[in-house]
């Protein structure tokens, strides 16, 4: 007869092995999709880089750098924190980071005294946010897995439209930055004003091919006008990307951490299984042995 | 030749040679680019953007956007674009005359107006009346 404690185990095993299980294809899943966020971030980088480079071409034609976008405001009343991470957990530290991150950003902010606005994209975020009783301002969900171009463009729509109508007066953007499958690390960039035309041609890379003068149609200003918008949309777009990216790979990384420990656990309760097994058997034929002895002695 | 991209925000959509680029620009009109031309940027209209190749030509539904051209490289930035293949040219008419009519009721209604741009774009480019 199998003993209590046999049971126990046997039953724990059982768990320990489908739980394996669940995290092993939640291992692989994560392992194609990072593949493919990677890919899209790598696609959509031309975009970009050709952005900036007009943008470069016409800081050096001589364009009026007068753009509500560029207003850079006298006093800081109220900052905005656009902060990207997931709809699910289980990615390791990477919900974390950025929360973390983004409360910092709100905590700086109100040192130096001024307000602030939240937005929020993932549904994690939010979680951890209302939790805690801070003010949010919006939120988007459904997006972070896999973001579109149209995702971006609803994002950045509201966050210029709130800058340019004066509701706030700078814009910092936390996400986590996609270095390379092994490494992600959180990032704080200055998302809104932008910094001059000057000083994004300066930092660009694109290929500059500013040496020549440069016809506009309609005009220097009207190019910059309806150009900076696609900007911003850009660049958030690029973010979170690779904040998909790296989502994927978080999670990748914390799925094979949990299918190695179930796999040790398993072996240990394993072994633990065998060991009382055997004593219950040792036990068993003892009990025979000098029970026999017992009833051959008379 | 000129090297011609059409870049999207996803990704490249178009990449090739062409001898002559024909595209529409805000207050501007049609223009048309060959080898040569002087350094160009423009704000594109939503209207149709012809690449003319040595043998034959490629011709797309631009949904605003910019034209950059340097050094004989032309550079179309779209949001969307759409190459005649993928043009439906029965919705687009279904949606130029719900467009059109909705325009008809109220000429402030910018959705309407963009839309029936649009329409008007897709449709010219897939019945090649944008042949300029």
């Amino acid at each position: 007869m199998a003993g209590a404690k046999e049971r126990v185990l046997r039953r724990r095993i059982a768990s320990v092995n489908s739980t394996k299980k669940i995290t092993r294809a939640m291992e692989l899943i994560a392992a194609t999709r990072v593949v493919k966020a990677m890919q899209r971030a790598k696609e959509a980088k031309p975009y970009a880089t050709q952005i900036t480079s007009v943008i470069e071409n016409l800081s050096a034609g001589g364009a009026a750098a007068s753009h509500p976008l560029l207003r850079e405001p006298e006093e800081v009343k109220r900052v905005g924190i656009i902060a990207i991470a997931g709809d699910r957990g289980l990615a390791g530290p990477y919900n974390a980071g950025v929360i973390r991150a983004a409360e910092r950003q709100l905590n700086a902010a109100r040192t130096e005294g001024a307000d602030y606005a939240l937005i929020l994209c993932g549904k994690k975020t939010n979680d951890y946010f209302t939790f805690q009783g801070y003010d949010i301002a919006t939120t988007y969900t459904g997006m972070s897995d896999s973001p579109t171009y149209e995702n971006a463009r609803e994002v950045a729509g509201e966050v210029m439209r709130m800058f340019t109508d004066g509701e706030i007066d700078r814009v910092e953007l936390v996400y986590t930055e996609f270095v390379s499958m092994g490494t992600q690390k959180v990032t704080v960039r200055r998302f809104l004003p932008l910094e001059s035309t000057d000083t994004v041609a300066a930092e660009g890379g694109g290929d500059s091919s500013a040496l020549a003068a440069f016809e506009f149609e309609p005009s220097a200003g009207g190019v910059l006008e309806s150009l900076l918008p696609r900007y911003v949309e850009a660049r958030l777009f690029g973010a979170m990307l690779e904040a998909a990216a790296s989502e994927h790979a978080n999670r990748q990384r914390a799925m094979k951490a949990a299918t190695d420990n179930a796999e040790e656990l398993k072996v240990k309760l394993s072994r633990e299984m065998n060991r009382v097994r055997q004593e219950a058997i040792t036990t068993e034929i003892m009990e025979i042995v000098s029970g026999a002895e017992a009833l051959g002695s008379d | 030749m000129l090297q011609v991209e059409v870049v999207s925000p996803e990704a490249i959509t178009y990449s090739g040679e062409a001898t002559m680029v024909v595209a529409r620009t805000v207050g501007g009109g049609d223009i048309a680019f060959q080898a040569g031309h002087v350094p160009f940027i423009g704000v594109l209209e939503v209207w149709s953007a012809k690449v003319i190749g040595t043998d034959g030509s490629d011709e797309f539904a631009v949904h605003s956007g910019f034209i950059q051209m340097a050094n004989d490289k032309v550079t179309i930035l779209s949001d969307v674009s759409e190459s005649k293949d993928e043009i439906d040219v029965d919705r687009a008419r279904a949606a130029q005359s719900k467009a059109s009519a909705a325009v008809a009721a109220d000429d402030t209604d910018v959705e309407a107006i963009g839309a029936l741009k649009r329409a008007n774009a897709r449709i010219a480019v897939a019945t090649g009346e944008a042949s300029h």
